[in-house]
């Protein structure tokens, strides 16, 4: 146990992995602006956002491991690589061949504490990860009890129905004419997500999120939409024949300019009818 | 002292010293060989073969694939075409080439030269396993040329998209009935290869001194006993769907689609690392060889491998993150938990390269290489397990990038294999300078094909699509990808030329061309048909090498290969090492 501590001891001062725990640290619990985006959308939905911010943190741990771990094998090759002799032992017939060689490595093996080490940190860093990930999870999965908007949609082989619950408005398209639905933002939108036939996908890039859609499962899940602009999603489950046609858009407007839209759909209707 | 290429025999010279040893005892040649032998060598060679080729056909529909998405709304091929493609492609690679080439190529070959067997435990079962496979390769192939054409619903087949009415037609009946005859074919070599360790071991080849390539593959066979039956069930389900007139996974009759994710899924994962493990087996013999030591942590490696294999069984749903009715944070945490012995094994492999002497002959290099591939591939594997990441990760390009630069790295690992092997397989070296030049290809290629993907995924580009608009910022990583699959392609033909140039050119190999630390570098390349005229005394790990340098000469520098087996008798008193 004393050789334990003191190789921890030894590791803990040096100066490299405090900077490390700090950069992790700093990593999670700063929040987007300084930090790259490693090729993410920002999330245009306080869910997307919140997930954006865990993207951030654990792309800078996975880059600091992938360093330290891609460096580790990279210096051992060349560290400790030898020159290939004339001589070398694939000659079947010669016995003293590996004479040539001079000497063999120490024969070394097991380090208990060594191999504690590189067990117990591992376990450290993915539960600091566990951690992160259920507390964004809670926040990406919650679901209010009265959302402003209500859509009822529904994925079928190619295309999809927004239904708005209680407005007696729907926008349809499937792979001929995309549909495109038109959403508040900074209200929140609960949109409950069937299949009428086989899986589909719900996906938003700009979102960072998708959910299923599939025959005999209902799923529920908000968005709060950050900002105005129109957000192209399409089906992520291969679905047959036309899934790379099946697309859709999201045109996110103020609430005034929502309210506004939604009259017109209603009155349409009610002239149509 | 002459070099290698001096050595250079004569084809008709090495077919006489091949000759000499297949007079021993009495074949058929040829084709009925083929067919009928039960020497684990052959079936073993038949199958390493025959997966080659299956991997070929799916390397090629991949390059067609790849072609198809290098420019923007392209039409190389029709929608219906590309949904047969990359169904097949995976198909293909996944259930005809990996596992078979793994588990029943290279464990049928080497497991009973490592424990010291003279062949299998049960030969003829062994034989059935390589036609039940070899049948369901071809049917699954044959599907292209059935009306409707081959299986076209991903090779995951979720229901109920793989239904009579979905998906009509031969192509996808017959891949099912292919799943079913190669599931079979692997159950019965995985309880081939557990009765031949369990009871086949050399003398002194305890359980804790066995090669770590085959107590991957023991684990492999565990793994595949617990998986390969829920999918053989699933399968029969989906059949009896689709003709039978049964509702078990559609809604309209009170089924459960989501079942079918289940099912295939708790099959899948664990099938995951019944692909890796036993490459993860065959860098753990390449590495600790070429750089001449032992293996750091071999109990730590064994308790890793075990570790993954349990926990492989209970991660399952987070292919499933995305559904909304399976519990996230378990799923999560499993996945994480099986970094952990991930890790250990990386670890464990640098630890053993650490002050070697390391030669970087072409099997070291594919070792490095895959070492290199699959930490990307793991870190990418960390990033997929959070829940709310794979929300927008999950069936695009990046889990696509994700499972590709994991099974190129496996890929990798299995040339590396190859090369370490073929000089006992067939008793002549492959030509190293090919060999890197193919390792460079392929290696970079694998890179090159990925890394962009992972790219697409995080611009929002989905899997499966076939094809997609000009000005979206795809066209420019796309077209790289395809170059990337290319150059991989290059490197595959390098490898082809290289099996070729050592078909015409024999180089003999020697018993131990290698310096290897395990049973099979005892015996003659190739093996004779009972595999081993005398066995060395068991007393560690490295029983070979303990004939070459004794047990504790090894830490005397510049000890030669003086000691005969004799003088590890001497020794065996004093000896309590790796017990």
């Amino acid at each position: 146990m004393r050789r334990l501590e003191s190789l921890l001891a030894n590791i803990n001062s040096h100066r490299w992995l405090t900077s490390i725990v700090g950069i992790v640290g700093a990593g999670l619990t700063l929040s987007a602006c300084n930090i790259p985006a490693f090729g993410a959308y920002h999330g245009s939905t306080l869910q997307g956002h919140d997930t954006f911010k865990l993207w951030q943190g654990f792309m800078i741990i996975a880059l600091i491991v992938g360093v330290i771990v891609w460096g580790l094998i990279l210096w051992s090759s060349f560290r400790y690589r030898i020159k290939p002799s004339k001589s070398r032992p694939n000659n079947p017939d010669s016995s003293d061949s590996r004479d040539s060689e001079n000497s063999l490595p120490r024969q070394f093996q097991y380090h208990l504490p060594l191999e504690i080490l590189y067990t117990v940190l591992p376990i450290l860093i993915v539960a600091v990860m566990f951690y992160f990930t259920v507390v964004t999870e809670n926040e990406v999965d919650a679901v209010s009890a009265n959302p402003a908007v209500r859509i009822y949609l529904t994925a079928f082989q190619w295309g999809w129905r927004f239904n708005y619950t209680g407005e007696g408005v729907s926008v349809v398209g499937n792979y001929n004419h995309y549909p495109q639905a038109v959403l508040p933002v900074g209200e929140t939108v609960q949109i409950t997500l069937v299949s009428s036939d086989v899986v589909h996908g719900f996906y938003v890039p700009a979102f960072n999120f998708s959910r299923y859609a599939q025959p005999g499962v209902t799923n529920v899940f908000d968005l709060n939409i950050r900002k105005q602009g129109i957000y192209n999603g399409r089906c992520t489950e291969f679905c047959g024949l036309y899934h790379t046609e099946m697309i859709f858009s999201i045109k996110a407007v103020s609430p005034t300019a929502y309210h506004a839209w939604l009259s017109k759909q209603q009155s349409k209707t009610r002239t149509k009818s | 002292m002459t070099t290698l290429e001096e050595k250079a025999l004569t084809s008709q010279e090495v077919s006489a010293e091949l000759t000499d040893v297949k007079s021993r005892h009495f074949e058929p040649s040829g084709l009925l060989n083929w067919l009928t032998s039960t020497d684990h060598k052959m079936i073993g060679k038949s199958y390493l073969i025959t997966s080659f080729m299956f991997m070929l056909l799916g390397g090629a529909l991949a390059l067609v694939i790849r072609l198809q998405l290098a420019s923007p709304n392209n039409s190389l091929v029709t929608l219906h075409q590309y949904n047969e493609l990359f169904t097949m492609h995976g198909s293909i690679m996944i259930y005809l080439f990996v596992g078979p080439f793994a588990f029943g190529g290279l464990a049928n070959y080497i497991v009973p030269l490592q424990v010291g067997a003279p062949d299998m435990a049960f030969p003829r079962l062994n034989l059935l396993s390589y036609w039940l496979y070899l049948s369901g390769g071809l049917i699954m192939v044959l599907g292209f040329f059935v009306t409707g054409g081959a299986a076209d619903f991903g090779w995951v087949a979720y229901a109920p998209l793989s239904n009579a009415v979905n998906s009509p037609g031969a192509g996808p009946d017959m891949w099912i009935v292919a799943l079913l005859l190669t599931g079979f074919s692997a159950i019965f070599t995985g309880v081939n290869i557990i009765a031949t360790v369990f009871y086949l071991r050399a003398p002194g080849l305890t359980m804790f001194r066995l090669p770590i390539f085959t107590w991957n593959m023991v684990v492999v066979a565990i793994l595949i006993l617990i998986a390969f039956p829920v999918l053989t069930s699933a399968l029969v389900m989906l059949y009896a769907d689709r003709h039978f007139g049964t509702h078990i996974f559609e809604v309209q009759g009170g089924g459960v689609p989501v079942l079918w994710q289940n099912l295939f899924w708790f099959f899948g994962h664990p099938e995951v690392y019944i692909l890796a493990l036993p490459f993860f087996g065959v860098v753990t013999e390449i590495i600790p060889v070429f750089s001449r030591k032992p293996l750091f942590g071999y109990k730590g490696m064994l308790f890793a491998t075990l570790a993954i294999a349990a926990l492989s069984t209970g991660v399952w749903a987070h292919h499933m993150f995305t559904t909304g009715v399976v519990l996230l944070p378990f799923f999560s945490l499993m996945t994480y938990l099986i970094s952990v012995p991930t890790g250990v094994k990386f670890f464990n492999w640098i630890a053993t390269m650490w002050r070697g002497h390391i030669r970087f002959d072409t099997p070291m290099l594919y070792a490095v290489g895959f070492l290199i591939t699959f930490l990307g591939g793991g870190l990418s594997g960390m990033l997929l397990a959070a829940p709310p990441l794979d929300f927008f990760e999950h069936d695009t390009y990046f889990v696509v990038a994700h499972f590709h630069n994991v099974v190129m790295a496996l890929f990798l690992a299995a040339v590396g294999a190859l090369v370490y092997w073929y000089p006992k397989m067939t008793g002549r070296m492959m030509r190293e300078g090919i060999g890197k030049i193919s390792f460079w290809f392929m290696f970079i290629g694998a890179n090159v094909t990925f890394i962009p993907q992972y790219i697409l995924g995080l611009r929002g580009m989905p899997r499966r699509i076939v094809t997609y608009p000009p000005g979206i910022g795809w066209h420019f990583l796309n077209e790289l990808s395809t170059i990337g699959s290319f150059m991989i392609a290059v490197g595959a033909l390098f490898l082809v030329i290289n099996f070729w140039v050592s078909w015409r050119k024999p180089i003999p190999a020697g018993n131990d061309p290698w310096d290897g630390h395990t049973l099979e570098w005892y015996t003659t390349s190739p093996p004779p048909h009972h595999n081993f005229d005398r066995l060395p005394i068991v007393r560690s790990e490295r029983p070979v090498w303990d004939v070459k340098y004794g047990l504790e000469g090894a830490a005397i520098p510049g000890h030669s290969n003086s000691n005969p087996p004799s003088s590890v008798k001497d020794k065996d008193h004093a000896d309590n090492a790796a017990g």
